[in-house]
């Protein structure tokens, strides 16, 4: 791959939106925090020593590249590419919104399908992700870990007997990993009960965040659910925890779908079909307003009360109509209001509706697809 | 227009927002408006949770910093000359070696956050030393049991030789003296 498609192409393996519960749990991720022993952590790292930690990844790389493996794998420096590009990282989740940010040196380590994204000079000297769609806690843990392991046969990585692996923050010591799962639910809004839900599944010891991780707000009636204690426990025993409250979560959302189907199928059909006509119609649209439509035509899809669009579709429209993907496939800035009359043309373009329908066959060759 | 938010009521109010590092117009109703700005607030980005655990922990190993007099605020890494004082006010370590400087001062904070300060997961293959090892014994001597308790002793024995084996391992690592630096060395 080369360097650019990591910014240039939409679908990330995520994106599918294929794999186990795919109608509420979008996608899961592993992420498991790594330092090099004895040099200082990133936040105190000189110009130079940020340098010489890129340097001693790249290092790893090309070692193991030249062994036959991590094979793809493709080595971004995040520093040197425009702010616009770095967003685009963000918004399809490979970086965080900190990792953006960070004036220093900084690089990422990325596979072919981009599913594997390894940040360099994060909070820690190296942050290993691994993001799948649907619930595949267990996959993604495998395949973080098999990185890992290739990893540290190059880099001697801190480690103590009694603490674990040695992080900048004491909140990720021991395991380093962070398990989360980002999920839709929609009907627990609708129905009241997320608020309930939510204060539930931080009681057992998870936090519940919104779209992009720490500090974000939800969008789209997206959220993120991970763990919070990374010492004391094995890395099997957390992900297990934090897949059987996921199903619960299933569970409940199920539940209120099929509530809201029995109780409210009208409101539901109207909220739907609404979501669809202005998705469609529309000319003008914010990112905000396009989550949440999106949000409302994906429970509409997912409660076959309508055929359109395919799943992978939403998804990608999920990471193609945020700020600076739209930017990017414009190829510069634009002006707000520029960035909302593109994103309602790219979004009607998408249900294959930027020509209206010719009278009398309305919707007829939407259900032909 | 319609407000952005509700689509219900008139939009009144231009909202700005910055929204991962993108700045962001929407217009708005009153209330929605007012209702984003709470939310907003309640989820300020701009107060790290660094701070707020430095915060907290500041003020809770206060009395013991006063009983150890002024000793605590002038200790530094030795590796990368971070005090402890940074720490508090940053919510961050300066290097792996801090854990070792000031592992008495973590170790009631590290167990407030994890409810516990053992590590029980995952150990580097190569730089983890014989830990690797002492858990598969650990692992093997419960497999041994249940064996035992089966009374399938010809599997038990084998486990036994095994456990023997990587025993030998161990002393012989031990004898030679060649553990990796900075092993086990963090707060006890």
């Amino acid at each position: 791959m080369r360097p650019e498609e990591a910014t240039e192409r939409p679908s990330a393996l995520w994106v599918t939106g294929s794999g186990p519960h795919a109608d509420i749990v979008i996608s899961s991720r592993i992420r498991l925090a790594r330092n090099l022993a004895g040099i200082p952590f990133p936040h105190v790292l000189s110009e130079e020593g940020a340098e010489d930690i890129v340097r001693r990844v790249q290092g790893a790389h090309q070692a193991l590249q030249a062994e036959g493996r991590l094979k793809g794998y493709t080595f971004v420096r995040v520093d040197r590419l425009p702010p616009l590009d770095r967003q685009v990282l963000v918004e399809k989740h490979l970086i965080s919104p900190q990792h953006a940010q960070e004036a220093k040196p900084t690089a990422l380590l990325i596979d072919p399908e981009q599913t594997v994204s390894v940040m360099v000079n994060e909070e820690d000297h190296l942050r290993i992700q691994c993001l799948l769609p649907g619930l595949q806690l267990e996959k993604a843990w495998e395949t973080a870990n098999a990185v890992d392991d290739a990893l540290e046969e190059k880099l001697d990585f801190a480690f103590g007997e009694r603490l674990g692996y040695l992080t900048a923050c004491p909140t990720n010591v021991g395991t380093g990993l962070r398990a989360s799962v980002m999920l839709h639910l929609p009907a627990l809004i609708l129905t009241n009960q997320a608020a309930r839900v939510g204060h539930a599944v931080i009681k057992l010891g998870l936090a519940v965040r919104g779209l992009y991780g720490e500090g974000t707000e939800a969008l789209g009636n997206m959220f993120q659910v991970s763990n919070q204690v990374t010492l004391g426990q094995t890395e099997e025993e957390i992900i297990h925890d934090l897949r059987s409250v996921t199903e619960q979560l299933v569970g409940h959302e199920t539940n209120a779908r099929k509530l809201l189907m029995s109780e409210n199928r009208s409101q539901i059909e109207d909220r739907v079909n609404r979501a669809y006509g202005i998705l469609a119609n529309a000319r003008i649209m914010t990112s905000q307003e396009a989550m949440q439509l999106l949000s409302d035509l994906r429970l509409g899809v997912d409660l076959d009360l309508l055929r359109l669009p395919r799943k992978k579709t939403l998804n990608e429209l999920m990471v193609v109509t945020r700020p600076a993907y739209l930017q990017r496939l414009a190829g510069g800035e634009l002006e707000p209001l520029q960035r909302d009359i593109r994103r309602a043309t790219m979004i009607r373009g998408s249900l294959r509706l930027v020509d209206p329908p010719p009278a009398g066959d309305a919707g007829g060759d939407q259900k032909a697809r | 227009m319609l407000c952005q938010e509700c689509r219900k009521r008139p939009a009144v109010v231009r909202v700005t927002m910055v929204v991962n590092g993108q700045k962001m117009e929407m217009h708005m109703c009153e209330e929605c408006a007012r209702k984003k700005s709470e939310i907003e607030f309640l989820a300020d980005p701009s107060l790290p949770l660094q701070q707020l655990l430095g915060g907290l922990l500041s003020q809770a190993e206060h009395g013991q910093a006063a009983q150890a007099g002024t000793a605590l605020e002038e200790k530094r890494c030795p590796s990368c000359g971070s005090t402890y004082e940074q720490f508090t006010q940053l919510g961050r370590l300066g290097c792996s070696e801090c854990y070792h400087t000031f592992g008495e001062e973590l170790r009631p904070m590290v167990r407030r956050i994890h409810g516990s300060v053992i590590h029980q997961g995952k150990v580097p293959a190569r730089t983890g030393g014989d830990l690797k090892l002492k858990k598969e014994i650990t692992d093997l001597r419960n497999a041994l049991q249940k064996a035992v308790a089966k009374e399938d002793f010809e599997h038990a024995a084998r486990l036994r030789d095994e456990i023997k084996e990587l025993e030998k391992h161990i002393a012989e690592g031990a004898e030679g003296g060649d553990r990796p630096a900075g092993q086990g060395r963090e707060g006890q």
